[in-house]
């Protein structure tokens, strides 16, 4: 099964209209019209939806009769990225809000959004950003709902767990971008170091950063392979990733799916050593993200647009290999990480101490791919309904198409002069099993320990 | 020799022992592992002396030095001198403390003033009371959706129960003769209740004020290790992800000096209000 954009272009037809905006028969033709996007009005954008809704004259004429336009708008704009569009439409305009204040968890992760501050990337775009150190991920969400943070650095499942309203209020949400590919790890307490085989783990405290973060649906699925059911058979705490070395140290906890520096830090003080990267995992997956308020999308499209170009700039940036230790020397003061500038540089540059005596060199330990494509949010839904965090029928492509602005970030990319690849550079491929974003439901029925 | 000068000699010594312990403690271990990969101990950071654990009395030194010489710094919004951080800590113990004050002392003093009000809020009070103040944080946050003032709102409830139960039974057992004294010179309730009830009252008030001072100081530090606002609980949690003990160390004495300070000054101020019967 080639994946790509050939089937999530079959995989919109199913859906009643093409591409987000509705007007265009696949996603490419989206793009094709990207320059007349610019032009549209936001009010010829919602009578283009309107129409590829109801593509009969009569039906639509009938429809906004019965319920009247205003109502219709409303209902569909919950459906429609109308904010990111419109946002589109009006690109070169003036910023509305210059002061930001953008939450961060200390973590390699959010590399991106943090360096743009000492590098200047934010700065070259007009805005003035504070960022936020935050304590934990649970404070991010009640952050970023309380409109305390104009955007933030996310997790990516957060953005669609926080829309669906699955362990909060439901506020719409969107990606802008991934922050970072890989980059996690699976770090044992020392004393583990002869039980290397998950079958063994029966009984076993994990922690993970949050509910909803690829640490946990990975280490879920990763015990799962090896026959254990995460839910049953090991225990997984919440932990914020700060805290984790300290726990392990305290034997709180056997180990921790979490992300760097955290897994080097807890090498580095000779406490635990590095059993996995998620690499291994799975190649390619998402792990944070930068998103923000749909609402706040929609009342500031300029000053959107241009924190959209200075992470995409950053992004492009930290994607470098040879730029790695700048990055790490630039993050590593107490104002942003708080770490020492080795254990950051070995995350980066991904020649490491695994803890067991040996020095390794994997180059895409961390990876640097923006787009938020969708079928990485297809994923993560799958995942949820498969742990039951998500019950009933999910419409997996809607809901990844209103939050995931994929195609904003490939269209943005351009402009910016970044080169932005039509497709996900590598398929999605989790423990050998490929997946396949068409066929959510099958996929998740595919598994033989799951809570749905 | 007085009393006063052996105590000192004792608390010297003390001192000096607990230095001592220190000391032996944290004494660099010799011969690290000397057949390692160079490399590897160099990404592992063991080609530098590095101490695991506690720091010695040294790096302990300079780090207050270090924090001591430069209090106010400002090196980004994360990331800021200790006086500064200190500063927002009490400007939040202030606030809330104040908040709690405005409405714990009128409120005991009617609470105190009569037996009806009294049982009437009594099963309150002896349910609020004992709830932990962090426990509050979570609702807060979600309420009031803005983590500074829930920061403060969670120093305001921790403060409110010793101010009002001191008031309240301050008030309530001033003695009857002088209530009765002041009802034939025949003061009215206003009166009675400025020139006869609070001054009588007061040294209780006070007590209850130190307390909740002092519940207010411990409680802050966790309130801002759990939300990070900026504030001297801050800096702990942020130098705990570092793993730097010796910050930790020195921010933990800071806490502990300036809440004895915040102790004397409202010791003082009791002092000043009591009265010999």
């Amino acid at each position: 099964m080639v994946f790509g954009s050939h089937t999530e272009t079959a995989a919109m037809r199913e859906l009643e209209w093409g591409c987000a905006c509705g007007q265009h028969a696949s996603a490419e033709e989206h793009e094709a019209a990207g320059e007349r996007a610019e032009v549209l009005s936001a009010k010829a954008l919602r009578t283009a939806a309107i129409r590829a809704l109801f593509p009969k004259n009569e039906d639509r004429r009938r429809f906004l009769g019965a319920v009247g336009a205003p109502t219709t708008l409303a209902a569909i704009s919950t459906l429609l990225p109308f904010g990111a569009l419109e946002a589109m439409a009006q690109e070169k305009g003036a910023i509305e809000k210059k002061d930001l204040k953008i939450g961060f968890i200390p973590i390699t992760c959010a590399t991106p959004l943090i360096m743009s501050t000492p590098l200047g990337f934010y700065e070259k775009q007009g805005l003035n950003v504070t960022l936020v150190k935050t304590a934990g991920w649970a404070l991010i969400r009640d952050k970023v709902i309380n409109k305390e943070y104009d955007a933030s650095h996310l997790l990516a499942p957060m953005p669609l767990a926080i829309s669906l309203g699955v362990g909060s209020g439901a506020v719409p949400m969107n990606v802008a971008t991934i922050q970072n590919s890989n980059g996690q790890a699976i770090t044992l307490a020392l004393k583990h170091k002869d039980n290397r085989d998950p079958k063994n783990w029966k009984g076993m405290k994990f922690a993970v950063p949050f509910e909803f973060s690829m640490h946990n649906f990975l280490l879920r699925y990763y015990v799962a392979e090896a026959g254990l059911d995460p839910d049953k058979d090991i225990q997984i705490r919440v932990v914020p990733p700060p805290e984790m070395v300290a726990n392990l140290r305290a034997g709180n906890i056997d180990g921790y799916l979490g992300p760097d520096p955290f897994n080097q830090r807890a090498v580095y003080d000779q406490i635990g050593f590095i059993h996995l990267l998620t690499k291994e995992i799975w190649d390619g997956h998402p792990c944070c993200s930068f998103g923000m308020r749909t609402e706040w999308v929609k009342e500031n499209p300029n000053t959107f647009a241009a924190l959209y170009r200075a992470v995409l700039n950053a992004a492009a940036m930290a994607a470098g290999p040879q730029n790695r230790t700048t990055i790490a020397e630039a993050i590593a003061p107490a104002n942003y990480l708080n770490q020492p500038v080795p254990v950051l540089e070995q995350v980066l540059t991904g020649k490491y101490a695994d803890g067991l005596g040996n020095v390794k060199n994997v180059p895409n330990r961390i990876e640097f791919d923006p787009v938020p494509w969708n079928a990485l949010g297809v994923w993560i839904l799958t995942q949820m309904k498969r742990w039951g965090y998500i019950k009933g029928d999910v419409r997996y492509k809607d809901i990844v198409d209103q939050v995931y602005l994929m195609t904003d970030a490939k269209k943005r990319m351009k402009e910016e002069g970044i080169l932005a690849p039509a497709d996900m550079p590598k398929k999605i491929i989790v423990m050998g099993k490929p997946f396949d974003a068409t066929k959510p439901d099958a996929y998740v029925s595919s598994f033989s320990i799951k809570r749905a | 020799m007085t009393l006063g000068a052996r105590a000192a000699i004792l608390s010297a010594l003390l001192l000096a022992i607990c230095l001592g312990a220190w000391h032996l403690a944290t004494l660099p271990k010799s011969g690290v592992a000397q057949n390692v990969d160079p490399e590897y101990a160099k990404l592992m950071g063991l080609d530098k002396p590095k101490t695991d654990g506690l720091p010695t009395l040294a790096q302990m030194g300079s780090t207050a030095w270090k924090q001591l010489s430069n209090p106010f710094y400002d090196a980004g919004s994360n990331d800021k001198g200790i006086g500064i951080q200190l500063g927002y800590s009490l400007g939040r113990v202030g606030l809330g403390f104040t908040l709690a004050a405005l409405v714990a002392i009128p409120l005991g003093f009617v609470i105190g003033l009569s037996p009806l009000v009294y049982r009437a809020l009594n099963p309150f009070i002896q349910v609020l009371k004992p709830i932990s103040p962090l426990a509050w944080m979570p609702l807060a946050l979600y309420t009031i959706k803005d983590s500074a003032t829930s920061s403060i709102f969670v120093i305001f409830i921790c403060s409110l129960w010793p101010m009002l139960i001191n008031t309240a039974h301050g008030v309530a057992s001033v003695r009857r003769d002088w209530l009765n004294v002041a009802k034939t010179l025949e003061a009215g309730t206003f009166r009675t209740s400025f020139e006869v009830i609070l001054p009588a009252a007061a040294p209780v008030i006070l007590t209850g004020m130190r307390i909740s001072m002092g519940i207010a100081w411990l409680v802050i530090v966790a309130a801002e290790m759990l939300v990070g606002n900026l504030g001297i609980g801050y800096f702990v949690w942020n130098e705990w992800n570092n793993l730097s003990l010796s910050n930790v160390i020195f921010a933990i004495l800071v806490i502990g000096v300036v809440g004895m300070l915040l102790d004397l000054i409202f010791g003082a101020l009791q002092k000043a209000a009591t009265y010999a019967e």
